[in-house]
């Protein structure tokens, strides 16, 4: 480990669904100031209910019920929920897997990236609009003043994802959450998208949280990485050791199935039933446990 | 070119629907000046008669006159405030009522949304016209009852529409976004599901006006609306009935009135609907 400090620390979080099951099995993850952690799993693991659980937006009925999630040195269940949700809305942000819906069809672009700076940071709406400007030209956006007066269905997709991550980025924020954030996107445009955010991370030394199933994104873009599996982490390391020498055998199994994990268009292919069996006993034996701590 | 002619057929729509509800708005409003007659006049010598293109018709009664001689012309375009006023504020106090706490439950859920839907349910458990008559019948007879037995009624329509359209609004993604900056339940209610729930709000307010119209003629008709001095359609209507074999006109005029009003208000409301919608804009 290094001796960095850390921008977000997960420490056994557990989340249960509405009928008692649990989505999040006692995950622990840190992330460090200015890295990308990478967080890879099959659908369905539990990737995005993390940076739900993080943003303090779980669906209706998911409960934390353990666990602790601090930010930069602040333990976010200490706070009473108007100062948490004032903390996360200065210091995240949230890159969403799906520009169409992350944008509100009935208002105009420059009003909601201004949201976060007004809002939260009490910005005047000049200056607000007038680092929104900055923003757009840092995402390589030529007419702002075009797209900052447009309603969200008027652009493309991609540039709807621009617009999204220069929203994100405004405010400064210490961690964004990027949620698949090229999956929606063109093949084409999704090159360009990760290479924006790639770009803006080290611009920004912004830490993030990045959740994807494409390991050859994973081998691009992130210093460490989650290995989760039905709401389990089952490997961490940094990642060119996890690619070097992979030790779970799920990790090996996900790497195998991606030929060349360099590329960036083929995602997992399902994995063998031995591995499957394995973690089926693991994932038993942890629930057993926790049953047993929990009565 | 489909797709031009696609466009072009809701704006057609929409105004000729908007023309003629103009008609009855400025009907409504200047019917002193532009009835040709006093409409609660009777003349027992102008007994039904007949409308301007047929034998026996007098100048000054385009429209013919009804069994007690009085213009039917006149007691349309007079007809047209009782309508108007029940239209307007029923239909707005049905909206209001019933959009707020579709807003609640479908925002909301949990109890709220559990209260309010069984509420919604029993309220359509009654037949609306019995409902109705009831109502007015325990309020006591008189505009006021109308229209509070209309909103009363008829803002179940708008909560079932207005809780299934947030519901869906409430699990996007950008409402997720401005709880993450940090907006409040309500403000992110008002300020970003609201706007996106307005177009069929709008549809709607504007059909149920043409509801409220129908249901105060069928009240009038059943003699449970206004004082029958008052001219009304329904009330009209009632009459033309009565003598439906030896003058058609008193019953047809106000019916067809009736129905174009209507009709207007329902496709005008359509129409208004693509106008608002920010995807079909
Ligand atoms: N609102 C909800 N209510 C109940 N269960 C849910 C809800 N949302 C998600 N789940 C369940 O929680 C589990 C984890 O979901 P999550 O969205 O975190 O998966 P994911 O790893 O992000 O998958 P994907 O790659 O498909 O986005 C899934 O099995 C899903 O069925
Ligand atoms: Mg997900």
């Amino acid at each position: 480990m290094t001796a960095q400090p850390l921008c977000l620390s997960i420490g056994a979080l557990s989340a249960t669904l509405p009928n008692g099951d649990r989505v999040l099995r006692s995950v622990s993850l840190d992330v460090a100031a200015g890295e990308v952690h990478a967080l890879v799993g099959e659908s369905g693991a539990g990737k995005s209910m993390i940076g739900k659980a993080l943003l303090g937006v779980l669906p209706p009925g998911v409960r934390q019920v353990e666990g602790s999630i601090t930010l930069e040195g602040t333990r976010l269940e200490t706070l009473a929920p108007a100062a948490r949700r004032r903390l996360i809305g200065a210091r995240t942000a949230l890159i969403p897997q799906d520009p169409l819906t992350a944008l509100n069809p009935s208002r105009r672009i420059g009003p909601q990236m201004t949201d976060r700076l007004t809002h939260i940071l009490g910005w005047p709406a000049a200056s607000a609009r007038a680092r929104i400007r900055e923003m757009l030209a840092e995402v390589h956006i030529r007419e702002p003043d075009r797209v900052i007066a447009a309603y969200p269905h008027e652009l493309s997709g991609g540039m709807r994802q621009r617009v999204l991550i220069a929203a994100a980025f405004a405010a400064e924020p210490r961690l964004i959450v990027a949620d698949e954030p090229t999956t929606a996107l063109d093949v084409t445009v999704q090159k360009q998208i990760l290479r924006l955010i790639a770009d803006l991370q080290r611009r920004h030394g912004t830490a993030i949280l990045f959740v994807t199933h494409d390991l050859g994104v994973v081998a691009k873009i992130s210093q460490s990485v989650s290995v989760l599996y039905a709401g389990m982490v089952v490997e961490r390391a940094p990642a060119p050791e996890l690619f070097a020498t992979p030790r779970h055998a799920y990790t090996k199994a996900l790497m195998a199935a991606t030929p060349r994990y360099t590329h960036p268009a083929s995602s997992l292919q399902p994995v063998n039933s031995a591995v499957l069996a394995e973690l089926a006993l693991e994932v038993r034996a942890a629930d057993t446990e926790w049953k047993r701590a929990h009565g | 070119m489909d797709s031009a002619r696609a466009t072009r057929r809701p704006s057609a729509r929409l105004w000729l629907a908007g023309l003629w509800l103009a008609l009855v708005f400025i009907a409504a409003i200047a019917a002193p000046l532009l009835a040709p007659q006093d409409p609660l006049a009777q003349d027992l010598l102008y007994e039904r008669l007949p409308p301007f293109w047929m034998a026996g018709s007098e100048s000054g009664y385009p429209l013919g006159t009804d069994s007690l001689g009085r213009d039917l012309l006149s007691r349309l375009i007079y007809g047209a405030r009782i309508a108007v006023i029940v239209a307007l504020v029923a239909a707005f106090a049905a909206c209001l009522l019933g959009s707020a706490l579709g807003l609640i439950a479908g925002y909301f859920g949990g109890w709220a949304d559990r209260i309010i839907s069984r509420l919604v349910d029993i309220w359509m458990a009654f037949p609306p016209v019995l409902f109705a008559i009831l109502l007015v019948a325990v309020l006591g007879t008189g505009l006021h009852s109308v229209i509070i037995a209309i909103a009363v009624i008829d803002w179940t329509r708008f909560c079932r529409v207005v809780r299934a359209e947030t519901m869906v609004q409430a699990r996007m993604d950008y409402i997720e976004n401005a709880r993450i900056v940090g907006f409040g339940r309500w403000r992110i209610m008002l300020s970003e599901v609201l706007p996106n729930v307005l177009p069929p709000i709008i549809a709607l307010l504007s059909l149920e006006m043409g509801i409220a119209v129908i249901v105060e003629a069928i009240l009038s008709f059943v003699n449970l609306s206004i004082s029958t001095d008052d001219p009304t359609w329904g009330g009209i209507i009632a009459e033309g009935r009565l003598s439906i074999h030896q003058a058609w006109w008193i019953l047809v005029f106000p019916l067809i009135t009736l129905f174009l009003t209507v009709l207007s208000f329902s496709q005008f409301g359509e129409g208004l609907k693509s106008r608002f919608d920010p995807v079909l804009r």
